[in-house]
């Protein structure tokens, strides 16, 4: 097997283990239910994961995504209170704003030659005041429109439920498979992450990747609020913070290098679907804590990251 | 010795207008803000309120100085406020005295600070993962240490560390100072500061002059560990009691924010602590300032991200050539005079 399917391999090796062994213990676990619950419960953090796995595999870092995904909802609360304008209308709208914010990360990153650490930590701070600024308090979103959206689902044999929002994230991770794989677009993506020197000698556009990479994680993560407030049905500008984090972790236990330029989209779906393996475990169990999901994150990060170092190291060996 | 403190004073002039000016804004709304009083040996005042204040992002901001003068970063700080909190309160309920206590909390620090250090120095992880590491993990583990429960503790020496007063200023002021003071003195008085740039300048070129780069490396994430751990103990003594989930929450940012105004590149190099002790006491004015004024404190954030994109276009290498670029005829005209 070439070094460069390892990481995924063994993710998805993990995933299997993991999965038979609390289905060993408790067989419920193997219903369709527990598996639509999984993909409904993790859809925001999925869609957002997908723009964090493009940012990554171009190098870069994108610490913004939470406070979008807050200021999103909220942005949705208030329109869909204050205003008579349909629903979809305002999807189209938060969805402009996100992509417009991203785009000027990107271009301050690319034309500042700024850090796109620090770059998207300016990008956090302003977004979430931004969604302090329009409201501090919860705002229920009350329109029939939310509801009859709630309302689609796909029954699977034995119960589960595939909500809208769980198929929409499985349709973004295919969508994002085909962008990083099969398009001039991802294979941009793949060389900024070797290096912006050489891709740029190799003839690469820089400057419009780049921006595009940033957009592209902005338009997602302002998708992902959406979801979260379809999820929530409310706004909330202290939801979902630290969800950088949690899609940073499912990107690299998903097998993407850190340093860019190597990983999978499909690897992400693995990643994010052990950390929610973890979490319904733990609500299995019932007399585990919660914070043991933190603990044991850090663990398989840990453990891939090594990992990576070492195949790495012996791919290094193997060419010198 | 004139000319270093010349050098110093030129280095950290913007720091110190951009304070003056920040104070001066807010002590032109309220006229009553430098007065201060001493009560019963302790001295009460708007200023003393944001040097104390200060003092958590204050402490992180020495050891971050150091870790991004090494081109590193350590996104583990408030993380490890948390353990390091949960360590002396769970330490101070068991009866422990007070020298144990602190020096099993400070232990914890540093064991925080060796594993990180490893990460970067050993295996060679760039600094933002490997610090993520225990960013993600270290509050499970403070909740692991205090048993999910907020833990409360009423250990008299505990809690003057964060309540008490010391020579009439309380004692977090007392101890970033002083702990700012004993770290510059150190990097400064001996050859530890230079050689801590020359890594952060070219990791690889220092390694080949004979540097010992790993110990250095170590060493500098070892003292951000020890750093969030005082800073650690401080929050803990100040509500007499450990939160793991709320210790130390986005310290890390505010800290990195400090030393990024203190005018240290992040992409390494050349520091001065001093100037990140003052980004930090600017920070910490502008939050005092928000919230005297009424506004509410949510504005804080988007003042941060402003001051953020401000710096960062100063700081920027495109803008620096293109500033040069016109300076240079100047520069010129000055030579042929």
């Amino acid at each position: 097997m070439k070094p460069k399917y390892l990481p995924l391999a063994a993710t998805i090796a993990i995933f299997i283990l993991a999965y038979a062994v609390c289905a060993l213990q408790y067989p419920a676990m193997l219903s369709t239910r527990v598996v639509g619950n999984l993909l409904t419960d993790n859809a925001f953090l999925g869609i957002a994961a997908v723009g964090m796995t493009f940012v990554i595999l171009s190098g870069g870092i994108d610490l913004s995504i939470g406070s979008v995904i807050a200021f999103t909802g909220v942005f949705l609360a208030v329109v869909l209170e204050h205003t008579s304008i349909h629903p979809l209308a305002a999807f189209v709208l938060v969805l402009a704003i996100t992509t417009v914010f991203g785009m000027v990360m990107g271009a301050i990153i690319h034309y500042l030659e700024m850090p796109p650490f620090i770059v998207t930590l300016a990008g956090m701070f302003l977004a979430r005041g931004m969604a302090f600024v329009l409201s501090i308090d919860s705002i229920p979103i009350k329109h029939p429109f939310y509801a009859t959206m709630k309302s689609f689902y796909y029954k699977l044999p034995g119960g589960g439920r595939i909500t809208l929002i769980g198929g929409l994230m499985l349709l973004v991770f295919i969508a994002g498979m085909v962008l990083a794989h099969r398009t001039r677009f991802g294979t941009n993506v793949y060389a900024l992450g070797g290096g912006t020197q050489t891709s740029r000698l190799m003839g690469v556009p820089v400057a419009r990747t780049t921006i595009l990479i940033y957009a592209l994680s902005g338009f997602l993560a302002g998708l992902s609020g959406i979801v979260f407030s379809l999820y929530t049905s409310a706004g909330y500008s202290l939801a979902a913070v630290g969800v950088e984090l949690d899609a940073i972790a499912a990107v690299v236990i998903g097998g993407t290098l850190l340093t860019g330029g190597a990983g999978f989209v499909g690897g992400t779906l693995v990643g994010l679907l052990i950390q929610g393996l973890i979490q319904t475990y733990i609500t299995f169990d019932g007399s585990l804590s919660s914070w043991w999901t933190k603990i044991l994150i850090g663990l398989l990060l840990f453990v891939f990251i090594l990992m990576q170092k070492l195949i790495l190291y012996l791919s290094r060996k193997k060419a010198g | 010795m004139i000319r270093t403190v010349q050098q110093l004073a030129l280095r950290l002039l913007p720091q110190v207008i951009a304070l003056a000016i920040v104070l001066a804004m807010i002590a032109a709304v309220f006229p009553g803000f430098f007065s201060f009083s001493l009560q019963n040996g302790r001295l009460y005042g708007s200023i003393i309120d944001i040097l104390n204040r200060g003092a958590p992002v204050a402490l992180l901001a020495i050891g971050m100085t150091v870790v991004i003068a090494t081109k590193g970063i350590d996104l583990s700080v408030g993380a490890v406020m948390a353990i390091c909190g949960a360590v002396a309160a769970a330490s101070a309920t068991h009866g422990n005295p007070l020298v144990v206590t602190l020096a099993l909390a400070l232990a914890t620090g540093i064991v925080c600070g060796i594993w990180n250090g490893f990460l970067v120095a050993v295996l060679d992880i760039q600094p933002i993962i490997a610090t993520l590491v225990l960013m993600v993990a270290g509050r499970g583990i403070a909740q692991l240490v205090t048993e999910g429960a907020i833990l409360t503790f009423n250990d008299e020496g505990l809690i003057f560390i964060g309540g008490g007063a010391f020579g009439g200023l309380p004692m977090p002021v007392v101890i970033w100072i002083v702990f700012g003071i004993a770290i510059t003195a150190l990097v400064r008085r001996t050859a530890l500061g230079m050689l801590i740039e020359a890594i952060g300048i070219n990791r690889r070129a220092s390694t080949l002059s004979g540097i010992q780069t790993p110990v250095l490396l170590i060493a500098a994430y070892t003292l951000s560990g020890l750093c969030a751990a005082i800073a650690g103990v401080i929050a803990a003594a100040d509500i007499r009691g450990a939160d793991a989930n709320n210790a130390g929450l986005w310290l890390e940012l505010d800290a990195i924010l400090a030393v990024v105004v203190g005018g240290t590149s992040l992409l390494g190099g050349r520091f001065s602590i001093a100037a990140s002790l003052l980004g930090a006491m600017i920070i910490q004015a502008i939050n005092t300032g928000i919230l005297l004024s009424g506004f509410p404190p949510e504005f804080n954030l988007i003042i941060k991200a402003v001051i953020i994109v401000v710096i960062l276009v100063v700081q920027s290498p495109k803008i620096r050539t293109i500033s040069s670029f016109f300076a240079r005829p100047a520069r010129q005209n000055g030579g042929e005079r």
